[in-house]
């Protein structure tokens, strides 16, 4: 037991480039496969964080804008949301790599102020802005599906007390539409956990073996030729992690639905959406 | 291809680039794409199968039966698909070494998972170390499939399982009082009538699926994406025909074939569903009735 807890302090926070700078390389225990895995969840939960949050700002923005009656911010928006939900995130992770390693090594040059660029090739920063504009144009069809399936009476009735504009929008408008999307949101931001295991395995290299979850699952997998223990564990996380958000929502869930009869409240049902 | 393609070197220009896209590696290239529709093409009914059989058994009344069915449905909640994907390859290879271990090795032969390597006799590997790369690249590729249906159909069986609940329990009933068996009840009327309401999730796996199949690159088949990267990489003047890294141009010709894929599948769903609602007692069906009266 005492070595097992000597492995987690040498491996907890591997991924993160703490700890002990070489991974076993053989004679493993479940104890090692265990607590890499798990150092390694802590990229996919930084992914997942950040990019629903900043995504959710942004999904906002691109629903309304699709919902508008300009064309010059409509079409806009239905192009981003199309180009995005329509190639495989797989690809547009290649692709920002690609596209990301042409810029100028030394930087780019702008009023005599040098901007690095080098930065942006990496996982932390590149993947993470590739995830965001993914789950912004996921989640700005759920929310512009949510926004057009607000009932008309409820906007009728806002007219009638005089509440238009900006105010309607916001005190009406938006929170309807918000806890109209929120059991697909839920599913989107599970699904956004799940698809940042694919950010080492798509252009983005692991740099000092730091890598996610799946990364050292993949490395203890082809180091033993048995795939029966770590991606069972990794599964495991994954649940775990599902469980959490699954829980964490439906707590907003319950907020955004407060002022409703019992019977009418939205419940939240987990559908699996797979690949993107 | 060309006889004017003998020298690449001494061209220029158009002829320069037609010769380029025809050269060998990019007719493999090509080959690539039908692989990849091939795969949907295979995948796509196979998963049907997988998924109906699941949804079927979910529904039966023999309770383990009921629970594989329900197992298999549930195992795609909550796990990310590609942990799946990397999972049952190796699972599949090992497993099937380890049955024609059991028929083909002599007697005696040590255990395969042996510490840090799966080892079983030559004459149980598959496919044997004396093939040709064609059955390697073959196998590779059945494998895929089979790695794809089995996720796939996990993903349909939960549509087919919820479209099955969702067929109105008055048409099950009313065909019971008609005296059909269960049997008749499953094939007349069930059948027929929940495709209406698996339509639209099984349009989204569709999209999903021709989504998810870069992973073929994961799993190493040799694939678009493969390719891609192959193609594209630097070359220098050693090769025939020398240029920079174009990887970006080529990811973006891959990206505007997932877009195409997307697009025309859309509309061709939409119009499905349209012929599909006909007739059927649902909110697009009455109104299509409406329209048409």
């Amino acid at each position: 037991m005492s070595s097992c807890w000597q492995t987690i302090q040498d491996y907890g926070l591997r991924s993160i480039g703490i700890g002990e700078n070489l991974l076993p390389k053989k004679d493993f225990t479940l104890c090692q496969e265990v607590t890499l895995i798990g150092s390694g969840l802590l990229w996919n939960i930084y992914f997942g964080v950040l990019a629903l949050f900043f995504g959710f700002f942004l999904a906002n923005a691109l629903a309304l804008a699709k919902a508008s009656r300009r064309t010059w911010v409509r079409k806009p928006a239905e192009w981003f949301i199309f180009v995005f939900r329509g190639s495989p995130l797989f690809i547009q992770f290649f692709l920002a790599y690609e596209t990301l390693v042409l810029l100028p090594r030394a930087g780019i040059d702008i009023l005599g102020i040098t901007i690095a660029t080098s930065w942006t090739t990496k996982a932390w920063a590149g993947a993470l802005f590739v995830l965001f504009l993914n789950t912004s144009a996921y989640s700005a069809e759920i929310f512009f599906g949510a926004l057009r399936s607000i009932p008309k009476g409820d906007l009728e009735a806002a007219e009638a007390y005089g509440i238009t504009g900006w105010n309607k929008f916001r005190r009406i408008e938006w929170p309807t539409m918000l806890r109209l999307g929120w059991p697909a949101y839920t599913n989107e931001a599970i699904f956004l956990f799940h698809a940042t295991t694919l950010v080492f395995f798509s252009g983005f290299p692991a740099f000092g073996q730091q890598g996610d979850a799946l990364y050292y699952a993949n490395y203890f997998a082809d180091k033993t030729f048995n795939p029966f223990v770590p991606y069972p564990i990794i599964a495991m996380y994954f649940i775990a992690m599902t469980l959490i958000i699954t829980w964490v929502f439906g707590q907003i869930n319950k907020r955004l639905n407060r002022h409703l009869p019992q019977n009418m409240k939205s419940r939240i049902r987990l559908r699996p959406q797979l690949v993107r | 291809m060309f006889a004017s393609c003998a020298d690449p070197k001494s061209i220029e220009g158009l002829t320069w680039l037609a010769c380029y896209l025809t050269s060998g590696k990019h007719l493999d290239f090509y080959w690539s794409f039908v692989i990849v529709l091939i795969l949907l093409a295979v995948t796509a009914p196979a998963a049907m199968i997988f998924g109906f059989g699941g949804a079927t058994m979910a529904r039966s009344h023999v309770a383990p039966v009921r629970w594989l069915g329900k197992g298999y449905i549930a195992m795609v909640r909550g796990i990310p698909d590609i942990i799946f994907f990397m999972f049952f390859v190796i699972a599949l290879d090992q497993g099937i070494e380890y049955v024609k271990n059991l028929m083909v090795c002599p007697a005696g032969s040590p255990w395969p998972w042996q510490g840090l390597e799966f080892k079983v006799c030559a004459a149980a590997k598959v496919p044997l170390a004396t093939s040709s790369p064609l059955t390697f690249q073959m196998y590779g590729f059945f494998l895929a499939v089979f790695t794809f249906a089995i996720v796939f159909g996990a993903f349909t069986a939960n549509v087919l399982y919820g479209a099955m609940q969702a067929v109105p329990r008055a048409q099950l009933e009313t065909a019971e009082a008609y005296g059909m068996s269960h049997g008749q009840v499953f094939r007349r009327i069930l059948i027929p009538q929940m495709w209406v309401y698996a339509l639209p999730g099984l349009s989204n796996l569709w999209m999903i699926l021709i989504k998810a199949t870069p992973l073929l690159f994961l799993l190493g088949v040799k694939d678009i994406v493969y390719y891609a990267r192959e193609l594209g990489g630097s070359k220098t003047q050693v090769f025939e025909y020398p240029h920079p890294d174009w990887r970006l141009y080529y990811f973006l010709g891959l990206m505007v074939f997932y877009l195409v894929m997307t697009r025309v599948s859309e509309i061709f769903l939409k119009r499905l569903s349209n012929r599909l609602s006909k007739g059927q007692a649902t909110a697009a069906g009455e109104a299509m009735r409406r329209a048409g009266a």
